[in-house]
């Protein structure tokens, strides 16, 4: 139910944000940060774009860009082909994400005519820039095998840690609470939620599993670093609970973790 | 010592690269983004297992026939037997992984699902692609860490590399001999000029006076990374899991667009036979939306969810017409996909009816909402701007997964040797018409299986392996006069895969001028080499290849001309048409990739016109009658010397 509350909230934040439609679709400007690659130089660059209907979304509209047999920008200069990545189009897979007008989040996800105008696209600014939209996300992967982020041992099916398995099951790895969260930095040693989410489930079989790097490197790479600023739970474009997988996955990792250590101490 | 190269890191990629991993033996996981963004991750409903923890006295068998009724008699027995057989116990192992399948006093609950008379789909809310995947990609983290699993997740895959294998006239008959003595039989057809089911190899290379022939093998991959635009090469031997071909109907799938298909047109022209193209699934659920279309999951008819349009009553009003449950009081709204998809579509053009069909959960409990569904009814109000709960979702049929592929045998060999096929790419399970949850239980089976088998024959290390055993199944099993399986191995040289893996330490070569993979390269196909290399480093550029892939305008005049083509309902002049539609794109064909879909598209609706029948996901107008004489065999695709050509072969006998 508290996803629905939230689900319902969105929508009417869309809805205040965007402007009222009545009969004809005008046409939009889209403004995107284009780039060849880290070594060479960003530059905006502007087209003119229809929307085919009130609910299209800028992961749509670049697709249809890209079709345009020879695409021109808004000077009728010919423009390469935008590179972006896609995959489910249905915010299921964390691909398109980039920031768009100023706010990170799933292409798939940003309907046009609810956006600020022009629509600004942008890569996401924390991770290398590989060509115009796309960037290098490896770190959030590489980051996931520091952490141990697996299972030792067999987890044993239990009814109780189902709904906390599913809801830790949702994280898209698309990077966009990485963006937004004061504390994360490409290279430094706090991981952020993407790391958080992933290893909470690997916690949550805790009592079957015994895999103790994982808890050292929770306590090292997310509990010590994170601010709870809790930016990272308003942007996340799955709507994922993160706080109470964190409240979770600290009493697991730290609390009962330690206290266990010291009852070993003595 | 050995490597397996695995294209495709969803499910059946990552099933297949911890089935090596526990082996103890390396493999490089290739795909073109993370497994977290695979198609995968977009499976909702579930999985098939007789597990029986309903009371209902479900067993294997029961989910052996439904799956093969499910596909109109079309799939292969024996493979379809080893899926039900292991489906429990692949249940249980993704349990044991950390799978939080939904639960009932301490036991799996199970969904009914459409096709089965009995409720046996394992799920985790309407989310079970996404968990099982999560399960999966931890598991193979672990493998990434030890050092098992080398995974290259930003590596497009640009073609399929083969090398020519030799035979001669003096190949001996005498079975039981040793293999380094005798040359293997040919999988490729098209040594001679006769038809393979006519055709006895032995015999006639000397009666056609045929001094040599040179077939094809499989030899690796060429990948091109995304973010530095280099190129690499890794070697055979090859387990493909590469998806469906979605991208073949750009915008009209309930899939992703990474799956491009490309990786399947690139091995149909290298001459790989395909098997099925014509079956398309259409799943009777689904929604337009921006840039693809949504699937509403057999998950909210198994829950209880009902079809119905609006039908104009005598009394010049409309009434709400169940149509499903009125036409087949069984099964209902559960019945197949391919009789649902169908009978929608002819209610939706009868003249008395609205036109609009509906999905209505309106009257569904608060605990499935709750319990159940709430993933689902998330992503429709998120997408559609409506509460399920509260009003009627209006729905119609689109294109969701491809029956046909890789054609495969039970133990996932492809027909060029050192090619394997599991997942979507291949054609295996699922005959004329997939069963809902049936998809990811053979994504994990057969990636399982290919890899198996793969590392059986690797771990040998002798080549006469399968040799001692005449009754070893393979691809052309059927065939009396060819028994592939025992000779196809060596063409496979495993000495040469040793020496390359050590000239690497161990990693794939990089294609930096050097000779290919393979040394004994003849010396036309080293100079294509050499002018493809210049090629691609001239132009080395990041992100999106546009000198690689299919323009995006180009794919979109082939897609509109398969959707015309190859519709829920086909007749000749319609497929005719499409066809010359494509013979007239193919002049706009400027690079390999978009040839080769060119080729593949052809393929496909050479192969819907040659099934004079309707049978499962392929409805003819023309021909509206089942013929199970004719037609109760597997449509074979293969592309030579210029040519496509559709033949029939005859499903194996159940063993």
């Amino acid at each position: 139910m508290r996803i629905l509350k939230k689900i319902s909230l969105r929508r009417k934040e869309n809805k205040n944000s965007g402007k009222e439609y009545n009969g004809a679709i005008p046409q939009l400007r889209i403004d995107i940060l284009r780039r060849n690659g880290l070594d060479c130089e960003p530059f905006w660059q502007s087209f003119e774009y229809t929307p085919r209907d009130i609910s299209e979304t800028v992961a749509s509209a670049l697709t249809r860009l890209n079709e345009q047999e020879e695409l021109q920008d808004i000077n009728g200069n010919p423009a390469g082909e935008i590179r972006w990545e896609s995959s489910c189009l249905q915010k299921k897979c964390g691909a398109c994400a980039m920031v768009i007008c100023g706010k990170p989040m799933l292409a798939c996800d940003a309907v046009l005519m609810e956006l600020k105008q022009p629509v600004r696209l942008e890569p996401l600014r924390k991770f290398p820039v590989v060509a115009d939209l796309m960037t290098d996300r490896t770190v959030m992967f590489r980051n996931l095998k520091e952490m141990e982020a697996w299972l030792e041992d067999k987890a044993e099916p239990s009814e109780k840690k189902n709904a906390f398995a599913h809801e830790a099951s949702r994280c898209l790895q698309c990077g966009c609470c990485l963006e937004v969260c004061p504390n994360f930095m490409p290279e430094g040693r706090f991981f952020g939620m993407a790391s958080m989410v992933p290893s909470s489930r690997i916690l949550n079989w805790e009592s079957v599993n015994q895999n103790p790097a994982i808890k050292d490197q929770y306590r090292y790479h997310i509990y010590d670093g994170c601010g709870k600023s809790l930016a990272c739970q308003n942007i996340c474009p799955a709507g994922i609970r993160i706080e109470d997988l964190m409240s979770r996955s600290n009493a697991a990792a730290v609390w009962r973790a330690s206290s266990g250590k010291k009852s070993r101490g003595m | 010592m050995f490597q397996i190269t695995i294209a495709g890191a969803g499910l059946s990629g990552l099933s297949a690269a911890l089935t090596c991993a526990e082996h103890g033996i390396e493999c490089n996981l290739i795909s073109v983004q993370p497994s977290e963004r695979a198609q995968s991750v977009l499976a909702e409903g579930g999985m098939n297992a007789a597990l029986d923890t309903m009371g209902e006295n479900d067993a294997p068998a029961f989910h052996f026939q439904d799956t093969m009724k499910g596909g109109v008699f079309l799939a292969d027995p024996n493979a379809v037997k080893g899926l039900t057989d292991a489906a429990p116990g692949i249940i249980r192992r993704l349990q044991s992984i950390g799978v939080p399948f939904q639960l009932k006093d301490g036991d799996l609950l199970l969904r009914p699902f459409g096709g089965q008379k009995k409720r046996r789909t394992a799920y985790a809310m309407s989310s079970t692609g996404k968990i099982v995947m999560n399960a999966l990609i931890d598991e193979a983290r672990k493998y990434e860490a030890a050092g098992l699993i080398h995974r290259y997740d930003h590596a497009e895959i640009i073609e399929a590399l083969t090398a020519d294998y030799h035979l001669s006239e003096d190949y001996p008959a005498a079975k039981g001999r040793d293999i380094e003595d005798n040359f293997p039989a040919p999988e490729d057809p098209f040594i001679s000029e006769g038809r393979r089911d006519t055709f006895a190899w032995t015999s006639s290379l000397k009666e056609k006076n045929v001094k040599a022939v040179s077939l094809k093998k499989m030899s690796g991959i060429k990948v091109r990374d995304t973010h530095t635009g280099k190129i690499s090469e890794f070697p055979a031997p090859v387990i493909v899991c590469t998806g469906g071909i979605a991208g073949f109907f750009t915008g009209l799938t309930t899939g992703t667009t990474a799956n491009t298909g490309d990786f399947t047109a690139s091995l149909f022209e290298k001459g790989v036979q395909l098997g099925n193209l014509e079956m398309i699934q259409y799943h009777p659920t689904t929604v337009a939306i921006s840039g693809k279309r949504l699937l509403i999951s057999e998950a909210a008819r198994g829950e209880g969810g009902r079809l119905f349009i609006k039908r104009k009553t005598g009394s010049s009003g409309w009434e709400n017409w169940y149509f499903m449950e009125e036409k087949y009081p069984e099964l209902k709204n559960l019945m197949p996909r391919d009789v649902i998809s169908r009978e929608m579509y002819r209610v939706m053009h009868s003249e008395d009816c609205g036109g609009q069909v509906f999905l209505d959960m309106t009257h569904l409990k608060k605990e499935t909402w709750d319990g159940k569904l709430a993933d689902l009814r998330k992503e429709v109000m998120s997408y559609l701007k409506l509460d399920p709960a509260k009003e009627p979702v209006p729905v119609s049929p689109g294109i969701h997964f491809f029956m046909g592929g890789i054609l495969v045998d039970a133990r996932h060999r492809a027909s060029m040797p050192f090619l394997w096929a599991a997942g979507e790419c291949a054609c295996q399970y699922h005959g004329a018409n997939r069963l809902g949850g049936n998809s990811m239980l053979a994504a994990v089976y057969g990636g399982h299986i290919a890899a198996e088998d793969a590392l059986t024959f690797l771990n040998s290390g002798k080549m006469n392996l399968w040799t001692g055993n005449e009754n070893e199944p393979c691809v052309n099993g059927d065939d009396p006069n060819v028994n592939v399986g025992e000779l196809r191995v060596k063409g496979y040289d495993t000495r040469v895969n040793i020496g390359e893996l050590r000239v690497n330490g161990g990693k794939p070569r990089v294609n930096d001028g050097d000779p290919r993979v393979n040394s004994d390269e003849q010396p036309g196909n080293a100079d294509e080499q050499s002018n493809e290399q210049t090629d691609t480093s001239g132009r080395q550029k990041k992100g999106i290849d546009c000198t690689q892939r299919v323009r995006p305008s180009f794919g979109k005049k082939l897609t509109n001309i398969l959707y015309e083509g190859l519709g829920i309902y086909r007749d000749e002049a319609m497929m005719n048409t499409a066809c010359n539609r494509l013979s007239a794109l193919e002049k706009e064909a400027a690079t390999n990739t978009e040839r080769n879909r060119i080729l593949l598209g052809k393929a496909m609706l050479y192969s819907a016109l040659e099934r004079k029948e309707s049978r499962g996901a392929h409805s003819r107008t023309d021909y509206p009658e089942r013929r199970d004489e004719e037609y109760q065999k597997t449509t074979v695709a293969e592309y030579h010397n210029g040519n496509i050509r559709i033949s029939f072969r005859d499903i194996p006998l159940q063993s």
